[in-house]
């Protein structure tokens, strides 16, 4: 009976794994297919459609915007989640909850109509589409989560470090800069390299607010009007990686603070 | 407990007002301004309910919500079904020190683009891939079997994102659970399919209904997956947005459109508020 179920586990496991990585294994195994359609049999292995990606200007220049739009959305989404995380930590503030509820309203709010209101009132106002409109929707979508994650590690035991610093006659910046900031650096991090994998993946924020410069899952959407395309399977395993590369440095800040 | 020190009540303000100026200019105005434009005509901009009244007596529109639904519906209950096994199995078959790694690989697609992911199940499904020629190959069918551009296709690609998700939180759940209850309940006579009906199982409820959340709210939402792998064929409510916008332009619509599933969403997020709070460690 026991043996049985350890089985019938394992087989469930092996199924569920093997559900889990066909797409990806699918996608990566004909990126690297010789001949020009990403379907069985495979001809491979050649690199010549990922010299494709990286000779193909277009798809180059939105990753640069990518990369861009991810560090620089991310790094405002940590400053003002941190801000507002220490404010709202340290200080009982009249309405702290309806207040705390109202940064993290954005997540209960899918993208499309984050990027619908963007555009309605961009547009209202003037603004034209621009990787600038792009970046703040994933300021607005990211904001919420690093608040979340730098709010949920503020605990009462950091305010007696801190407390200690002001009784030895640091000022609150300096107290700020040289204890909550180097204390709070694994949870920083973590909203960090979070916020930077999901501007990176985003899509239809990126596709309603830019127009011809703009991010590589928009570019990758354009390719896609080809069909299945080699060239497509090499861009998405490149946006694939980069995404790995992201979540382990947000799995190495959690682990070190557990560590820790 | 104020340790504001010499700054009084300007410091915290200072602290939290970016985040929330931030929120309110480009999240609640944005919002009001979807609401103001959904109440006005898309030709001279008089104020109107058309936009509202159209989407009950247009068909086609309906449609689209009850198409919306029902793939949701079918998404959320599947993935429960298939990554609360799976999530069990992770929690207490895998031995301990394997199990942060049989995690990470279980979720790792779960990060990469929605676009990319559907592409990628485009591949598998589509008329000449793999499924398809390994099928042909192995003899079981003689033509390719229509995959992609199906509702099958659209709700396959969310099981597969979903199941990662509800996996991440009901394993969660289960490692919370003190192995001390289910001690209690086999002191107390209860054998291994008891214990996990009526021990088990509700206290991982939590984990579920974050999960099937989260579900809803990222299903119904999403315009990716329906429009590579669905295609055209069958309308869900993102597609439907985008086509007012794409198409003809029309933000009072699309408004509209996007405000009734709004709506919807907050349905599904009251059923499931006492399960959603974060709290300080």
């Amino acid at each position: 009976m026991r043996a049985a179920v350890r089985l019938a586990a394992w087989l469930y496991a092996i199924a569920v794994y093997g559900f889990i990585f066909l797409p990806v294994v699918v996608l990566i195994l004909f990126s690297l297919q010789a001949t020009s359609f990403p379907i069985p049999p495979f001809t491979g292995p050649s690199l010549r459609w990922y010299q494709a990606v990286l000779s193909d200007a277009r798809l180059t220049s939105a990753l640069v915007n990518s990369l861009l739009v991810a560090v620089l959305s991310s790094l405002a989404c940590v400053t003002l989640g941190f801000l507002s995380a220490w404010g709202f930590a340290r200080f009982a503030l009249p309405g702290s909850a309806l207040l705390r509820g109202l940064i993290t309203l954005p997540l209960t709010v899918s993208y499309l109509i984050i990027g619908m209101g963007l555009l309605v009132l961009f547009n209202w106002a003037g603004v034209p589409k621009s990787l600038i409109a792009a970046g703040v929707g994933h300021v607005v979508i990211n904001l919420p989560l690093c608040f979340a994650i730098i709010y949920s590690q503020m605990g009462d035991h950091q305010i007696n470090i801190e407390r200690a610093a002001r009784d030895l006659g640091a000022p609150e910046w300096k107290v700020l800069l040289m204890i909550t900031v180097p204390v709070m650096a694994p949870a920083i991090f973590a909203g960090f390299f979070l916020s930077m994998t999901f501007s990176w993946d985003e899509f239809v924020i990126s596709f309603l607010l830019t127009r011809f410069e703009t991010t590589l899952p928009v570019e990758i959407w354009n390719l896609l009007r080809s069909g299945l395309n080699p060239k497509t399977n090499a861009v998405g395993s490149l946006v694939f990686a980069v995404s790995i590369v992201l979540v382990v440095l947000f799995e190495l800040t959690l682990l070190r603070r557990k560590t820790a | 407990m104020s340790v504001a020190g010499t700054n009084g009540r300007a410091l915290p303000w200072a602290l939290v007002t970016p985040a929330l100026a931030w929120t309110l200019l480009f999240f609640v105005l944005p919002f009001i301004a979807m609401g103001l434009s959904s109440l006005t005509a898309h030709e001279g901009g008089a104020l109107t309910l058309a936009n509202y009244s159209q989407f009950f007596t247009n068909p086609s529109y309906w449609r689209a919500m009850v198409n919306s639904l029902e793939v949701t519906a079918t998404v959320t209950v599947i993935s429960i079904v298939l990554a609360y096994p799976f999530a069990w199995i992770l929690a207490e078959q895998v031995p301990e020190r394997w199990q942060r790694l049989a995690l990470m690989l279980a979720v790792l697609p779960f990060w990469t683009s929605y676009v990319v992911r559907s592409y990628s199940w485009l591949l598998v499904l589509a008329q000449n891939g793999v499924i398809n020629r390994a099928l042909t190959s192995a003899g079981l069918i003689a033509e390719p079997l229509q995959l992609a551009n199906t509702r099958l296709a659209t709700v396959t690609g969310f099981v597969h994102f979903f199941v990662m998700l509800l996996t991440l939180t009901i394993f969660a759940n289960l490692k919370q659970l003190s192995p001390s209850y289910r001690k209690a309940a086999a002191d107390l006579g209860a054998g291994p399919v008891r214990t996990f009906l009526h021990v088990v199982l509700p206290l991982t409820l939590p984990g579920i209904m974050v999960g099937a959340f989260l579900t809803v709210v990222l299903c119904i939402g999403d315009y990716i997956t329906p429009q590579i792998l669905g295609g055209n064929n069958e309308l869900v409510m993102p597609q439907l947005v985008m086509m007012q916008i794409g198409r003809r332009g029309d933000f009072p619509l699309a408004s509209a459109l996007s405000i009734i599933l709004m709506a919807v969403v907050t349905v599904a997020y009251l059923a499931c508020a006492r399960w959603l709070k974060i709290e300080r460690a």
